[in-house]
């Protein structure tokens, strides 16, 4: 009898091959879209981008954090930091960003995980605090009032304006692509497996010798370096930073979470529904504010409260679909050849 | 400004006075929060929300009424009770269990829903609940060393209030309730307990607290919708420090912050908020149990 | 028998989660009565008490109580009605201090004979040490803690599990020579127990359990133990 782990459903077979070719109409936007409507896909990438690692440390790793503004506005002082005092070019920054994010998180990681459950996520909302109130205090990025991106990088990004959307659009579909393979590729992997099992029973878990803590601070340190070079990435297309909106709760938490959990927690697919959901919410509701983020916590408490599972999860429990390859099945074969397929989670 | 040389010490002395009476204040901001969290294991993100939802209600109580802050208590204090019942009753309830996904997100959807309500009814403009003579009137401790009667007052409230509330806990039928519900759900309903009655009036003796402490508040300084936050990070940091499962230790927790924050700010004005974090973060590295933890789990 | 039994148990099915634990059972108790549940580990004997109590959820008619069916109505409406559970491994409040688990038994102010004085008279060392955390008792002082909690509801039904679990035999002794007093002061029993030798000592009827279903009934006194043995291990 031999057994082999499949990913792939016939399901995930579809929904990847129509993943694909969405991904080829977008690539070429330029072609087809203006200025507005790249801008809105920007915006639409940032925010799958940013809900999707979100839901990594929260719906997989078991870390509910309400303070990942703090990397957010890290990745985006850090490009501008380089800009500025070393005039290096904006595009290298990001990747920059990434790395520097993962150092900085490090010690983060040591002391906000001595925290758990709830009070790690009221420990995250401080760490975001104190990294808001130590931009405030440099006042060679601007201190509390902000600071706005030197016109000669701008320009060397590239000449003409129409030429700087573009490649902004680009960097923005590259990174969500990014983000997305990162998180399939990480949950195919053994720690992917070590999360789910995380996921259903720590206990269990560190008995068959996983060791969770250091699983969640590998998955903290990833989804910092990944925040923070998304971060950079939307006040890079901004041009202007200050302490507030770049560590702003409501525009990099409030959002993210309410999007996540209307889209469905736990499933890689949700936060891109959530998003959708999002996005034409406010197209039809014109009206941002104070208005809308009151409707949209109202609807994210009633769907936790009714659907836990979100938009997806209904779908998931009512066809089974799945359009990412990720749910492992094992198929058996026996000594006749007949195979057979049983899926787990 | 000159600084009289022979006297730094009392300087000193003066900012760390304030910073132990301004703890009283954080102790009160932490105590409802403690108490839920010992009760339920529910950590509710929109406390510092409903601090200023309660300032707000004296706000509207003292100018429909036209009573003073101390009188508005006996309206805001019975309301804010009520709505904490219902609060829990209505929709906590249904969030406790296993998962801490739903609780979490539940009060962090409602931390959003009241401050864009209160946005909506009262505009981002600061208001401030005014008290009369009383927040001026300073006391002579001994030579140049002065406190503020309002400060001192609140602090001594803030003491009766964690007095009693430790009264409540561990000299009531109520508080027998309180603690055998936390200790085993199901054995306390065998005692004849309905869990979600017992949860509501923790609620509600919660909201009771942090009635008077949005009181005290609003009559401190300016409030606006969004300080919500704010308020609940330094409850939060108050019983982190003082450690978990203790009134008093939360008090000391309180106190500890308060003087770190009047220190930093007294170096540097900039410093002050980030003075008080950075003491909570030195206690999470040192000392993560916090300064006065209670011995058993 | 003329008078409907205090406690009825009527094709009682109970469920944890997937797994049926008890099939179709029947019990009784009558009002003055102690009656035994014995059974090997598994045959569902705290299954039953948990579903009599109300932590287990069940059909409305399969439990009726003093005329009213009670099946599936929440743990502590069926507690005000009369009918306390002493858990299995005793379960006290480990917030709690001794007496306040005493006091804390008594929050339904049923009235009746027990109160904290008389279950001091019927377990003294109770009294003595009123003030200490209930965690700091040992096996036996813990499980008269519990039985004393009990009966400070003044319930009409006791629900015993296991009282003789990890306890020396001589304080097993001890605790079952309290019984009588129970019984004397109108509280009827049901006992479960492993120790087939108590039980059958200290009750009237014995209902014998095997994998979720009733494999001998009868009176303490013509049972045999042979025929105890064969229904308890159903050979």
């Amino acid at each position: 009898m031999s057994v082999r782990v499949a990913f792939a459903s016939r399901s995930s077979q579809i929904g990847m091959g129509l993943c694909a070719a969405a991904l080829v109409a977008l690539a070429v936007a330029p072609l087809w879209g203006g200025r507005d409507d790249l801008q809105l896909l920007s915006e639409v990438y940032t925010y799958v981008a940013l809900a999707s690692l979100w839901n990594l440390l929260a719906g997989y790793a078991g870390l509910v954090s309400v303070g990942q503004q703090a990397y957010v506005g890290l990745g985006a002082y850090i490009l501008f930091a380089f800009a500025i005092l070393a005039g290096l070019s904006p595009l290298w920054a990001i990747p920059l960003a990434g790395i520097i994010a993962a150092i900085v998180a490090m010690p983060v990681a040591g002391l906000v995980l001595r925290l758990r459950g709830h009070y790690f996520a009221i420990g995250t909302w401080i760490i975001a605090e104190v990294f808001r109130l130590l931009a405030s205090q440099v006042s060679v990025l601007g201190g509390g009032s902000g600071i706005s991106l030197p016109a000669s990088l701008v320009i060397a990004i590239a000449s003409s304006r129409q030429w700087r959307d573009f490649i902004e659009y680009w960097i923005a579909l590259a990174l969500v692509v990014a983000v997305l393979a990162l998180i399939v590729l990480l949950l195919r992997s053994r720690y992917g497996l070590a999360l789910k099992a995380i996921r259903d029973s720590e206990l269990a878990a560190a008995c068959n010798g996983i060791d969770v803590l250091r699983t969640r601070v590998l998955v903290y340190i990833i989804t910092a370096a990944a925040t923070a070079m998304v971060g950079a990435f939307i006040f890079l297309q901004r041009l202007r930073i200050s302490p507030d909106a770049a560590f702003s709760v409501n525009d990099w938490t409030a959002f993210v979470i309410f999007i996540t959990v209307i889209g469905g927690i736990g499933r890689i697919e949700g936060p891109i529904v959530g998003t959708i959901v999002f996005f034409a919410l406010r197209q039809t509701l014109a009206d941002l504010g104070t208005i809308y983020l009151l409707t949209l916590g109202a609807v994210a408490i009633l769907v936790m409260l009714t659907a836990p599972k979100g938009i997806w999860g209904l779908i998931v429990e009512s066809f089974g679909w799945q359009v990412f390859p990720l749910e492992r099945s094992v198929i058996l074969r026996d000594r006749r050849g007949v195979s057979e397929q049983r899926s787990g989670g | 400004m000159e600084r009289d040389r022979e006297a730094p010490m009392i300087d000193w002395i003066n900012v760390i006075l304030q910073g132990v009476l301004v703890g009283g204040l954080y102790a009160m901001f932490a105590a409802g929060l403690s108490l839920i969290f010992g009760v339920m294991r529910l950590v509710n993100i929109a406390h510092g929300d409903l601090i200023v939802l309660a300032a707000y209600v004296a706000l509207v109580t003292t100018e429909t009424l036209g009573v003073g802050p101390l009188t508005s208590l006996a309206l805001v204090v019975p309301l804010m009770a009520v709505i904490g019942y219902a609060l829990q009753r209505l929709v906590l309830n249904r969030t406790l269990g296993e998962d801490l996904l739903p609780p979490l997100l539940v009060t962090f959807g409602l931390s959003v829903i009241i401050q864009n309500g209160l946005l909506a009814v009262f505009t981002a403009d600061s208001r401030k609940l005014q008290a009369g003579d009383i927040e001026v009137a300073t006391i002579r401790v001994f030579e140049g060393v002065y406190v503020g009667l309002l400060p001192l007052l609140q602090f001594a409230i803030a003491v009766a209030v964690i007095a009693a509330l430790q009264f409540v806990f561990y000299r009531t039928a109520l508080g027998r309730a309180f603690r055998a519900t936390a200790d085993s759900q199901s054995v306390a309903q065998l005692m004849g307990l309905d869990n979600r009655h017992v949860f509501a009036l923790a609620m509600a003796l919660s909201l009771a607290v942090v009635a008077i402490a949005g009181v005290f508040l609003a009559v401190r300084a300016n409030f606006d919708p969004a300080i919500g936050p704010a308020r609940l990070i330094f409850g939060f940091e108050a019983v982190i420090i003082g450690g978990l499962g203790s009134l008093w230790g939360t008090l000391a927790g309180g106190v500890v912050l308060g003087v770190a924050q009047a220190i930093g700010a007294h170096i540097n004005p900039g410093w002050q908020l980030l003075a008080g974090h950075m003491a909570f973060l030195v206690i999470l590295a040192v000392r993560p149990e916090g300064l006065f933890p209670r011995a058993r789990t | 028998m003329s008078e409907p039994p205090l406690l009825a148990v009527r094709h009682l099915d109970a469920f944890y989660g997937d797994f049926q634990a008890l099939f179709d059972l029947s019990v009784d108790v009558q009002a003055g009565e102690a009656v035994a549940v014995v059974g090997a580990n598994g045959a569902g004997k705290s299954t039953l008490l948990s579903s009599i109590a109300g932590l287990i959820r069940t059909r409305r008619d399969a439990v009726t109580f003093d005329g009213a069916t009670i099946g599936g109505t929440p743990a502590h409406t069926i507690a005000a009605r009369g009918i306390a559970l002493v858990p299995e491994g005793r379960a006290l409040f480990p917030s709690l201090t001794v007496e306040e688990n005493l006091l804390i038994g008594g929050q339904l102010k049923r009235p009746g004979y027990w109160n904290l004085r008389r279950v001091h008279e019927l377990f003294p060392m109770l009294a003595e040490r009123a003030h200490v955390p209930s965690t700091t008792l040992s096996g036996g002082q813990q499980q008269m803690a519990a039985i004393g909690r009990g009966l400070m509801s003044n319930p009409k039904l006791l629900l015993c599990d296991e009282i003789s679990l990890g306890l020396a035999p001589i304080v097993v002794r001890d605790i079952y020579a309290r019984l009588p007093m129970i019984l004397a002061q109108g509280t009827s029993l049901m006992l479960v127990e492993q120790d087939v030798v108590q039980a059958l000592k200290a009750t009237q009827r014995v209902y014998c359990l095997q994998e979720g279903r009733v494999a001998l009934a009868g009176a303490a006194k013509d049972l045999t133990r042979e025929a105890i043995a064969a229904a308890y291990f159903g050979v």
